[in-house]
């Protein structure tokens, strides 16, 4: 755990092997290294020490007992031996004494075959018991849908208890009692509720603590293990898919010290449960009459291909020149997708002459979008942000949003003291020392941000380039804005993020324009948290309408998804897309898609909403059936390979598009592996730079912000995609939200709902309207009403940033 | 001298004389052959025939599908699937054994922790219909209701030894 890095190196000896060491290190650290094998329980490199199991008890020379390996330094002519009679009698007793309260009854432990207890009792441990005695029963607590207890099993290792403490900044589970009546449990009977609460199933060294969804199902030895990459975050989490006969039975990490370390997020080790959905499409299917019918690969195929051919032949014209092919035929696909589905999905839509492609389904402004950097790039390596002095996080729920980010956050705020703000839409907690927590209503965010941006021209003393002088000039900033640029100039290594709502902001450009420019006045890195697993990769493949494959402007240009919405086209192509979930303004696209005279859908999970506007549904692939290779953040290409094959008819999504491609008759679509594709794209984007500074904008005005109550809206951490809307564990999580409408107390009192009796109230925007249950909270600035999008019923409602009214049901 | 000892040998029927000593010498040993069916051979304990699963004195199934049957099998003939029961217990819901595959080996009752698995006396059944060689947990569960007391006694016979 030394995290200074020591110059200065010991030599010991270990096992009559000389070993160089950083002085200060402790011995289980360099045997470890060395690949010298010492048994242990409680050390794990990634948490603090605490040296109360004793199985690593090892021999060293002058040293009256045997020591600890996990907290004992090294120093300067230490010999040690991990092999001795002396180490070996003193680990042959440690575990006799672990093994009295641990029963033996490994044939119905779910750890029973990947148990360190298990392994070491093998290696070190004595033949038989001597302990006839009774033993120890501690009674199961119940600590929410992911995590089984079993706490009769348990060691007292308390890797779980400084996980809590350590990592998930949560003191969620906590050892009670000494000697025989200790005990791991919550202080309070409650569900454990930390993001990242999974990666205690893999810490836990014995049965005590494991997975809940996949309990009982499989054993270790039985199921395959698959590399691959998590489909839910711009981190791009390594995991191993574990399969059994062909089903997806687990998910755990992959260690990757760049980018998730061995860590990973409940939604990416729990969302598999969704693949087993009985939403999953297995065949198929085509609109016949009005009626769904189950059709074959070729007639469904053909359909499709002659449905998108039609939309480019006007009926009453024969000149089929005169079609405006972006506005006749236009596709959508979810920013989660591979980006081999994104490549060939632009290639067919553009070869047909359109470049209507979106993936920016949760983004309304558009206005600055040439503008915009070759893609939404973190501008650093994930791993610096550990390593930052200071930072400022501009509409980022970043703990839900990409977990794995805030854990390095986290690090930098906890270890090094980072001075991390936040200014967002409404106060979210952080688990860690927050430096500024600044919310203000939605409304006027673009306000607060030329505030800060004021501040930091006065720092810098530049003149503000001419699309920002104005509001700069008009803005006011208050103290806190000055310390928080401050900060942000002060430190050497300091950054600027702009998160994903932000980008689902009314005024993103404006946000976007005003963060840049105090990331560059504090000489701060600058750079994007972006929306699903794949937007970088999007970005790359040409899936926007205004740029083709590797940043190219040469490309057909076509509408964004805005401009869709209000002007149906004839027909459209959704690939992994919900539209009554996935989209922003969802109520406005289905309305338009009902308008088009074809849709052709090509996804995996099928839902009323799509089944009532599309044409024909082509099954695909979902994660871990599909090869594909997502970019994350930090612009890391990571390939993957599928872990098991799609149920009934499905097929991977790369290939529906070669086919269909096929069938169009366009050049360029015999690829016969997605290797294909991603390479035919790689090579065409080798000479990249990633830039993420703005040279110039659209003007930034701030419009004075009316007194009506605004609605501010998120996408809740279990409902960012169609596979994590259908994981069943997640849903039963705290995390996991309703519709619900959160009103600070303050508007409620002036709306007259502040009555304790009033627990769901009638919400209206325009013509939609709902009625919600009603929560008042805090955290919720005053004039903003809090209602998630993406959840089941959101889709009734309107403009996710527009006006609501609220009243009383 | 030789060509004058086989002439008188073949002439004194000799080896003809001996084989008759050998017949009758067996003519009157007990005799070995049985009349199967109607009769049978003795049997080991530890013979192993077609395969049972078997419950405990108060009906609950023995298998706590540890799979370490599954795990063990060196023909791959066991199939099973586990998830938990409703009373938190590990249960199996399908014990397939393929008896096309099964080699008679017994390694699955010597990895049996419960001593749930067993493998029975029976060793007389065939099969009309293709699939019919699958034998399912009811079917090796009935098996072992029907033979619990020849297997038990089995058991004990055996333990001894182990």
């Amino acid at each position: 755990m030394s995290d200074a890095i020591n110059t200065e190196f010991v030599t010991i000896t270990v096992d009559g092997r000389e070993l160089q060491a950083p002085k200060g290190a402790m011995l289980i650290e360099v045997t470890d290294k060395a690949n010298i094998k010492v048994p242990r329980f409680c050390y794990h490199e990634k948490l603090a020490v605490a040296a109360n199991c004793r199985m690593c008890l090892v021999e060293v020379e002058k040293a009256p007992k045997p020591l600890p390996a996990c907290a004992t330094p090294v120093m300067d002519g230490m010999v040690v031996y991990t092999q001795s009679a002396k180490a070996k009698e003193a680990q042959k007793s440690v575990m006799e004494f672990l093994l009295i309260n641990h029963p033996l009854d490994c044939p119905i432990c779910d750890q029973g075959g990947e148990c360190e207890l298990q392994d070491v009792a093998m290696g070190y441990g004595q033949d038989v018991s001597e302990y006839v005695e009774g033993k120890r029963v501690v009674f199961d607590k119940n600590i929410g849908p992911l995590i089984a207890t079993e706490l009769t099993r348990c060691i007292h290792c308390t890797r779980c208890v400084r996980f809590g403490r350590e990592i998930a900044g949560l003191r969620e589970l906590g050892m009670t009692g000494r000697g025989e009546n200790a005990l791991i449990s919550t202080f309070l009977e409650r569900s454990v509720d930390s993001e990242l609460s999974g990666n205690v199933i893999d810490l836990c060294p014995v049965g005590a603590l494991t997975a809940k969804p996949s309990r009982y199902g499989a054993r270790s030895w039985e199921m395959v293990q698959h590399a691959s990459i998590a489909p839910h975050d711009c981190i791009g989490s390594n995991v191993y898919i574990h399969t059994l006969r062909g089903q997806v039975r687990r998910v755990v990490p992959r260690d990757n010290e760049a980018v998730n370390e061995v860590w990973i997020s409940d939604r990416d080790r729990f969302s598999y449960e969704g693949l087993a959905s009985d939403d999953r499409v297995t065949a198929p299917m085509i609109r016949k009459d009005g009626v769904w019918v189950d059709a074959d690969w070729d007639e469904a195929l053909r359909l499709a291909a002659s449905q998108i051919r039609q939309s480019l032949i006007t009926s009453s014209d024969d000149d089929a020149s005169d079609v405006d092919a972006s506005s006749a035929l236009a596709a959508l696909i979810s920013p989660s997708s591979t980006l081999e589905e994104m490549y060939l999905l632009q290639k067919l839509i553009r070869s047909l002459g359109s470049g209507s492609i979106d993936h920016r389904l949760r983004q309304s402004d558009f206005s600055d979008q040439d503008n915009a950097p070759v893609m939404p790039w973190l501008g650093q390596d994930i791993a610096n942000l550990e390593n930052i002095d200071a930072a400022l996080l501009i509409g980022s729920h970043t703990r839900k949003e990409q977990p794995i980010i805030n854990h390095r956050l986290r690090k930098a705020a906890v270890n090094k003291q980072a001075q991390i703000s936040f200014i967002n839409p409404r106060s979210f907690d952080a688990n860690f020392p927050v430096a500024n927590n600044i919310s203000v209503a939605q409304q006027h965010l673009v306000h607060e941000l030329a505030a800060v941006a004021a501040a930091a021209y006065a720092l810098s003393g530049n003149p503000a380039p001419a699309y920002l002088a104005d509001v700069v000039a008009k803005a006011r900033p208050q103290p806190a804005h000055q310390s928080l640029v401050k900060q942000l100039q002060q430190g050497e290594n300091s950054t600027v993020l702009v998160g994903s709502q932000a980008a689902m902001h009314p005024a993103y450009a404006a946000i976007r324009a005003l963060a840049e420019a105090i990331a560059a006045q504090t000489g701060s890195i600058f750079g994007y948290l972006s929306d699903g697993a794949n937007s970088a990769g999007a970005w790359l493949a040409g899936a926007v309408p205004h740029r083709g494959p590797c940043n190219t402007t040469d490309a057909v240009k076509g509408q964004p998804i805005a401009d869709l919405i209000e002007n149906a086209p004839t027909a459209a192509v959704l690939v992994n897309v919900e539209p009554e979930y996935d989209v922003a303004h969802s109520q406005a696209l289905l309305d338009s898609l009902r308008r088009a005279s074809a849709v052709v859908a090509i996804t995996a999970f099928k839902s009323p909403a799509l089944e009532d506007v599309a044409s024909v549904i082509l099954p695909a692939a979902a994660f871990s059936e599909t090869s594909g290779t997502f970019v994350n953040a930090e612009g890391v290409t990571q390939s993957f390979n599928g872990a098991n094959t799609p149920p009934g008819e499905a097929r991977p999504g790369w290939k529906i598009l070669r086919v269909l491609g096929n069938l169009l008759q366009l050049d360029g679509f015999d690829y016969v592996s997605s290797e294909q594709v991603r390479d035919e794209l790689r090579s065409a984007c080798e000479q990249m730079e990633l830039d993420n500074s703005i040279n110039d904008a659209p003007l930034v005005n701030v419009s004075a912000a009316n007194d009506a109550l605004m609605r501010a809206t998120d996408v809740p951490i279990y409902a960012t995609d169609a596979l994590a809307r259908r994981a069943t564990s997640l849903q039963q999580t705290h995390d996991a939200v309703d519709l619900a409408v959160t009103l600070n107390p303050a508007d409620a009192e002036r709306l007259g709902l502040d009555d304790e009796e009033v627990t769901s109230v009638a919400v209206k925007q325009g013509e939609a309207s709902a009625t919600l249950r009603l929560i008042l909270d805090a955290s919720v600035p005053a004039g903003s009403a809090w209602i998630p999008a993406a959840v089941k019923g959101s889709e009734r409602l309107g403009d996710p940033f527009g006006e609501v009214l609220i009243e009383k049901a | 001298m030789n060509k004058f000892t086989q002439f008188v040998k073949s002439f004194s029927l000799w080896e003809l004389l001996l084989g008759m000593n050998l017949t009758g010498r067996y003519l009157f040993k007990p005799k070995v052959t049985i009349q199967y069916p109607e009769e049978k051979t003795p049997m080991s304990p530890r013979f192993r025939g077609l395969h049972a699963l078997r419950r405990y004195e108060n009906g609950e199934e023995r298998c706590i599908a540890c799979k370490l049957c599954e795990a063990v099998c060196p023909a791959l003939a066991i199939t099973i699937d586990s998830e938990e029961r409703e009373d938190g217990t590990r249960r199996t819901t399908r014990y397939d054994i393929d008896l096309f595959k099964c080699i008679f080996c017994g390694f699955c009752e010597e990895a049996c922790p419960v001593d749930s698995i067993v493998e029975t006396h029976i060793f007389e059944y065939h099969f009309e219909n293709r699939g019919d060689q699958i034998m399912t947990k009811e079917m090796l569960l009935e098996i072992g209701d029907k033979y619990e007391a020849e297997i038990a006694a089995n058991r004990q016979a055996d333990a001894p030894y182990r």
